[in-house]
């Protein structure tokens, strides 16, 4: 305790104690672990029923879109990954600042640990590239909220499709075109490596981070729905038909399914700059979300 | 469902690869053996030192996996394609050495087409993600290198019914 004298020791009044919820990381972990086990066998359901109801006369993406689907219910069948590659774990925490939760950082990475036991371990250090063993240190972003519940979401990130995000740091002179156009650019370079149809997650604004952030924030929203703004559920619109023009198709061997969605999250940015983050998301779309 | 598709039996001979067409839907049956990032770099590094490689190359096929560990009861986990673009670092020396059949997901470099072009070796695009079906093709399944890397050991695998797309020659 060399710098006591630099901090005060805050001993909260009994009614601060009372107005806190307490939720057991315990519980928290063992919610997690079940979430995890789940999403890692079964893809989103809207992606696999977009696939099996897919209205395309080429013959290969028809035929590449019914593998995926028959993927889909042996993975679900015998309780095995839909993907080898089970990502990386991605968490998004919006904490309430009413909720006292200890030992919900372990837990996360508990539960991580444990519920991809079977699966791949996928994540090493950047430069010597020894493998961690265990999938872990989780990623966890973390949202400070007003009020008493803890929600946490899981998005399991694999390479192929992570490797291909980018982004763009534009000028407010780029205006709408110049954001629509660096969307179409990430997937027409990016899109063939993602394991198409994707959904195309897009930040703009904020700071760097906050766009990359909120374009990866936004792959959990349901496939194809729009932001509740008209004005950018417009531009969710154009990018989608620039996009499904591209011709990259079905699992990027030609034709008209490429992208299920585009989702585009928005922040306030600084009056110099227009960031745009591209997050692009195979169709192993992996999450989930619990409410505590 | 893949029944109605062109079947191949690896190894290809260079007559099968020049009479095949870009687009085509086949099956293919044989031996292929798993290789991904860092096996590629040992297997360039093997050969840049003049050592063996773990198996032959010549006239081989690998596909670019790196699988979930076994469930109990199977030989092998999920096994889907991977990126095929990470290893165009290493894909024209291991051609140049006698590579012929490439598999994996998404498109390749320049230097990797023109390798393929200039020694009559074969890309073929696996449909990523579709790992659990992939696992289903997989008959035997073998560790013969690097069992320090994991995921990313090689595998000798065997085949039958395994669908592919031929996207480059």
């Amino acid at each position: 305790m060399q710098n006591q004298a630099n901090f005060v020791v805050f001993e909260p009044p009994k009614w601060y104690n009372n107005r806190m919820k307490k939720i057991e990381a315990s519980y928290v972990k063992a919610q997690i672990e079940k979430l995890i086990t789940e999403c890692l066998i079964r893809p989103d359901e809207s992606v696999t029923s977009a696939l099996a109801n897919i209205k395309t006369d080429n013959e290969t993406e028809s035929l590449a879109a019914a593998l995926i689907v028959e993927n889909n219910k042996i993975a679900a069948n015998k309780r095995m990954y839909c993907c080898q590659d089970t990502g990386q774990a991605v968490f998004f925490v919006k904490l309430g600042d009413e909720v006292f939760c200890p030992g919900l950082a372990t837990a996360i990475d508990e539960a991580t640990r444990t519920a991809y036991g079977s699966a791949r371990k996928s994540v090493a250090d950047p430069f010597t590239r020894i493998n961690t063993g265990d999938n872990t240190p989780a990623i966890i972003e973390t949202e400070l909220v007003p009020g008493d519940t803890l929600e946490i979401s899981f998005l399991a990130k694999g390479a192929g499709s992570e490797n291909m995000s980018r982004l763009y740091m534009l000028t407010p002179a780029s205006g709408i075109d110049g954001v629509i156009d660096c969307v179409v650019d990430a997937v027409e370079k990016g899109g063939r490596n993602a394991c198409p149809p994707l959904v195309v997650g897009v930040g703009i604004g904020g700071v760097t981070e906050t766009a990359c952030m909120l374009s990866k924030r936004a792959l959990l929203r349901p496939v194809g729905e729009h932001n509740a703004r008209a004005d950018i559920a417009k531009i969710e619109e154009q990018i989608s038909k620039r996009v499904n023009a591209l011709g990259i198709g079905v699992a990027a061997l030609g034709g008209k399914l490429t992208a299920l969605g585009v989702h585009i999250e928005t922040a306030p940015t600084h009056i110099g700059m227009l960031p745009v983050a591209v997050n692009l998301q195979c169709h192993s779309l992996r999450h989930g979300t619990i409410v505590f | 469902m893949t029944s109605k598709l062109v079947s191949l039996n690896l190894p290809l001979t260079e007559e099968q690869i020049r009479s095949l067409t870009v687009g085509t839907f086949v099956s293919l049956n044989g031996t292929v053996y798993t290789a991904r990032d860092q096996a590629h770099k040992r297997m360039a590094a093997a050969i840049e030192h003049g050592e063996n490689l773990p198996f032959d190359i010549n006239g081989a096929a690998i596909y670019y996996c790196g699988p979930t560990p076994a469930l109990p009861g199977q030989i092998i986990g999920s096994c889907g394609p991977t990126t095929s673009t990470r290893m165009d670092t290493y894909t024209p020396l291991l051609i140049e050495h006698g590579l012929k059949v490439m598999i994996g997901k998404g498109v390749r470099g320049d230097a990797t087409v023109n390798a393929v072009k200039a020694h009559g070796a074969v890309y073929l695009s696996a449909i990523g993600g579709a790992a659990a079906l992939y696992q289903s093709k997989v008959t035997s399944c073998e560790l013969i290198a690097y069992p320090d890397l994991g995921c990313e050991a090689i595998y000798k695998l065997t085949v039958k019914d395994f669908p592919a797309v031929v996207s480059v020659i």
